[in-house]
């Protein structure tokens, strides 16, 4: 057989406006670890669409060749009969149900016309051995942390007895712990024999774990690496996704936060009714004006529901405790009371609870202040579109046009269209949770920028981040979440990756 | 003619409605012999679909939010029971009762939203709780008298009657009615300001615009359409008042969604309401409105019935609520939510009953038309989720 596990030639893939993949040239060899890096929107997730089916093959140009056999996939069904297996940028389980469930769905053991419960879990757990995860196979999968459910599904890919694993961005949610444990289970799989394509924006990750590295810009492939000939490091990663090289990743601020202080939080706690248990005790801080403030702290521990329950507390936590808010002490009871008063607040999600997919990118940008482009309650469409046409431009967001749908946008992309909603409404503090979650260096920079810019006008950032460097770098201060509690106070200047992690793990 | 033919792909979902009506006219105008198309039908077929269009309308909205109202038949029955009541044995005058069962539309709309908005209850479950009170107290209420009559001229006038003559004239064209066209002719000349000044809108912002000749061609066909509806309509009664309303439904209605802060609320809570809410729109507010619409539209639908049936009937009401539904799916409306339109409803119900009265007519067996209007919404559903996968 040939030494190439697979062969990708003139792949050319087109949707309305938008020529996604450009000629694209992808070998990967047997055996091999290949990480997929690029811009957003540079093609990485619609080649691999395009390889596992998703897309048939008569929407593309090109030809793929899998073990030296030319092949035509008419659906997923097919890539997985061929043994490739393919983790989408969004996980795909089932949160109600149970992990042996999952892992057997669609392929479920049976015993004449009944379910063989026990024969199920006895493979589920033998799954679950191969990626040495040690959860009961009857636990629910919306009790597992993010990590853990990365792992579910690696192991359901595993079940269809895969050659070639692609993972789309399986980190970008992880915490440092959980990446580097997912690089184990990868490494794992390359000695039983498994070839794994890792599409990533996390460069330090793909040095760790690559052995050949190919770099997507604009649909099109500028390289392939191979870490035993060429030099590689991320300074020359980055001049190769982005076109030009970037000297500093986190731009210098030069403006210093206000002694005025904006939001103080005092002795804050919420209890979820639905859980039945408290998320958060008594939480002391603040925020002064012209500050970017880090949370720090693992998935988990309660940095998210904090956010939400300052703004207008939309899960209906108990709340008690003191929020004193440009001076005023103040309960929100909806987002729109916070957001009328000046907090915003970006999800971590921007899929699930971030954006209207369905809408065009004009529709979302104005979407939390339709005020702003209205009179007596009636939208006036030029300047709503002159304001979208305006973000698209200043946040350097690819699309064809302000009618595209954000369904149809890039992760990163995506990701622009949040930020741009909130610039939009325009408030005193804006939370601001995971982001750069999927967003490409060049992106990140940008993002950074445009953060600087912000406090340097007076507002305030209340950053949530699951990554260190970023909090380190971004933060005036940190705040370190644990177990629903802040556990400690930094200076950023003076803070360090262990110190943060000391006081993230200390409950 | 390449243009035509991408455009048309492009666009198969929304001209197939078209030509789906257009197809279903000319089917049945060939097969009874030009009986479909006279002005006398047109002008009943109108009428016929005002009350289920003005219930399609609301119920699309509350599609568009993700949730359904099953009780709008029984509620439209009710409430038209309640204005002959109120007109024979109340003796109120017409404008007070048309008052008093807009409102009391809009409350059982609020009543029925209430447990969805505010304890999470499905609304299938909550509305179908309604369809059986409502049909209890349609049985109630006209237990005592059976079918009740309503005597009163001005009121049957809004479901029979035709707007007046202004320009009645015996010798200029003595058998037409001038208003109505006049009222046509103003129509196509706002739709023609309208589209032109949206094309060039679109062309300032380097919008896909269609070419100068079939975007001619295209005004050419509409205006065409509309004039020979018109000419039809005058060379009977000319426009009735149910068509008037159901008209004005339509365009208050898509002004609303289209142009308005709430319409777009509406549609963003239909496409995500966790985003919505998270974008500090009150998705209860909005849900409670949306039911509220539907309410007061299920009241409009029921005036229209009984003063079209000069009558209240125990059963009056009955499947009209699935009816909506169906002209709401035929018109485009997704179950998933936060897609569907109020003009596509109208279409929909043009549809819907076009085929009703075009079997009628042809004097089809009852049963073989319902298995027909199954087929046809079912046929209708594939075809919008098939045009729907190959766009995306
Ligand atoms: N269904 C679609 N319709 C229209 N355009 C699309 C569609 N899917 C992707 N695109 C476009 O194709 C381009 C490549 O998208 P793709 O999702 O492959 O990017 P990516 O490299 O995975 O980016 P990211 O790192 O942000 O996930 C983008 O410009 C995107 O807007
Ligand atoms: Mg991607």
């Amino acid at each position: 057989m040939s030494d190439n596990i697979l062969e990708m030639r003139h792949i050319t893939k087109t949707f309305p406006g938008v020529r996604a993949l450009n000629d694209v040239n992808f070998v990967v060899r047997r055996g091999e670890i290949h990480c997929l890096v690029g811009e957003n929107g540079a093609g990485k997730s619609t080649l691999m669409k395009v390889l596992s089916g998703v897309y048939p093959h008569t929407e593309f140009e090109g030809e793929i060749i899998l073990n030296g056999k030319k092949v035509a996939f008419s659906g997923i069904h097919d890539s997985e009969k061929a043994g490739i297996g393919i983790i989408y940028q969004e996980l795909a389980l089932v949160p109600e149900m149970m992990v042996y469930e999952n892992l057997m769905l669609g392929h479920e053991i049976r015993r004449g016309i009944t379910i063989d419960t026990p024969e199920m879990i006895r493979k589920a757990e033998e799954l679950l051995k191969r990626v040495r995860l040690s959860v009961n196979p009857s636990a629910k999968i919306k009790d597992l942390g993010i990590g853990k459910q990365q792992l579910v599904e690696i192991a359901k890919a595993l079940s269809r007895n895969v050659s070639l694993l692609i993972l789309d961005e399986p980190t970008a949610a992880l915490n440092e712990d959980d990446c580097e444990n997912l690089l184990d289970i990868l490494r794992l799989l390359k000695s039983q024999g498994v070839t794994c394509i890792m599409i990533s924006h996390k460069l330090k990750e793909v040095l760790e774990i690559a052995e050949t590295i190919t770099v997507l810009r604009d649909g099109q492939t500028i390289c392939t690496l191979d870490r035993q000939k060429d030099e590689v490091n991320e300074q020359v990663l980055i001049k190769h996704m982005v076109g030009r090289s970037i000297e500093n990743i986190y731009p210098p601020r030069t403006t210093k936060p206000s002694d005025e202080i904006l939001l103080e939080v005092h002795n804050w706690s919420a209890f979820d009714v639905n859980l039945g248990r408290q998320v958060l005790n008594n939480v002391n801080f603040h925020v002064r004006k012209g500050e970017v403030v880090g949370l720090s702290g693992l998935v988990g521990s309660g940095r998210t529901e904090l956010a939400r329950s300052l703004f207008g507390n939309p899960d209906g936590y108990i709340t008690t405790g003191e929020m004193i808010f440009k001076g005023k002490k103040q309960v929100f009871r909806h987002p729109r009371h916070a957001i009328r008063a000046g907090l915003a607040y970006a999800t971590e999600d921007r899929k699930r609870n971030g954006l209207v997919l369905i809408q065009s990118i004009q529709h979302n940008i104005s979407l939390a202040n339709l005020q702003g482009v209205s009179k007596n309650g009636i939208v006036n469409e030029e300047l709503d579109k002159q304001n979208a046409v305006n973000f698209v431009r200043s946040l350097s967001i690819k699309t064809p046009g302000i009618h595209q749908l954000v369904m149809n946008l890039s992760g990163g992309n995506q990701q622009k269209v949040s930020v741009a909603k909130w610039l939009f409404v325009g408030p005193d503090l804006l939370i601001f949770d995971e982001p750069t979650r999927g967003i490409d260096v060049g992106a990140k920079y940008e993002i950074y920028t445009i953060i600087n810019d912000l406090v340097a006008k007076g507002m305030s950032i209340l950053m949530i981040s699951s990554e260190l460097p970023e909090i380190l770098g971004m933060s005036d201060r940190i705040y370190v979440v644990a177990n629903g509690t802040i556990t400690g106070e930094l200076d950023a200047k003076t803070a360090t990756q262990e110190a943060v992690m000391r006081l993230a793990t200390q409950y | 003619m390449n243009e035509l033919l991408t455009v048309l792909k492009k666009n198969v979902r929304e001209y197939g409605m078209y030509i789906a009506l257009a197809v279903i006219m000319a089917v049945f105008t060939i097969l009874s012999n030009g009986l479909f198309i006279s002005s006398r039908n047109i002008a009943n077929l109108l009428n016929q679909t005002g009350y289920i269009a003005v219930l399609a309308v609301g119920m699309t909205l509350v599609i568009v939010i993700r949730h359904i109202d099953l009780s709008v038949g029984f509620l439209s029955g009710f409430l038209g029971a309640v204005a002959a009541i109120a007109l024979t044995q109340w003796n109120w005058p017409v404008w007070l009762t048309i008052l008093l069962v807009l409102l009391l539309g809009t409350i059982a709309g609020l009543v029925t939203a209430f447990p969805v908005a505010q304890l999470g209850i499905p609304a299938f479950v909550a509305s179908l709780a309604g369809w059986l009170i409502y049909r209890g107290a349609l049985m109630l209420v006209t237990a005592a008298t059976g079918t009740i009559i309503v005597p009163n001229e001005s009121f049957n006038a809004i479901g029979n009657g035709y707007i007046p003559d202004l320009f009645a004239s015996a010798s200029f064209l003595p058998n037409v009615h001038k208003t109505t066209l006049l009222l046509g002719a103003v129509a196509i000349v706002l739709f023609i300001i309208g589209q032109i000044s949206d094309r060039r809108r679109k062309l300032q912002y380097n919008f896909e615009v269609l070419s100068t000749g079939l975007f001619t061609a295209k005004l050419l066909f509409i205006s065409v359409v509309l004039g020979f509806i018109t000419w039809i309509l005058a060379g009977y009664n000319g426009m009735s008042w149910t068509v008037v309303i159901m008209v004005a439904v339509v365009l208050v209605y898509y002004f609303i969604t289209q142009r308005t802060v709430i319409g777009r609320h509406i549609y963003a809570v239909g496409g995500n309401p966790e985003a919505a809410e998270l974008s500090g729109i009150d998705v209860k507010r909005i849900t409670m409105a949306v039911f509220a619409s539907m309410g007061f539209l299920a009241a409009l639908s029921g005036i229209l019935f009984t003063a079209r049936l000069k009558s209240a009937t125990p059963q009056a009401g009955q499947l009209f609520e699935m009816d909506a539904i169906a002209a709401s799916y035929i018109g485009g409306v997704s179950a998933a939510g936060g897609i569907g339109s109020v003009t596509g409803s109208l279409v929909g119900a043009l549809v819907y009953m076009s085929l009703m009265n075009g079997m009628n007519l042809l004097g089809t067996d009852i049963s073989l038309q319902y298995i027909i209007r199954g087929l046809v919404l079912l046929f209708a559903v594939i075809f919008d989720v098939m045009t729907r996968k190959r766009k995306s």
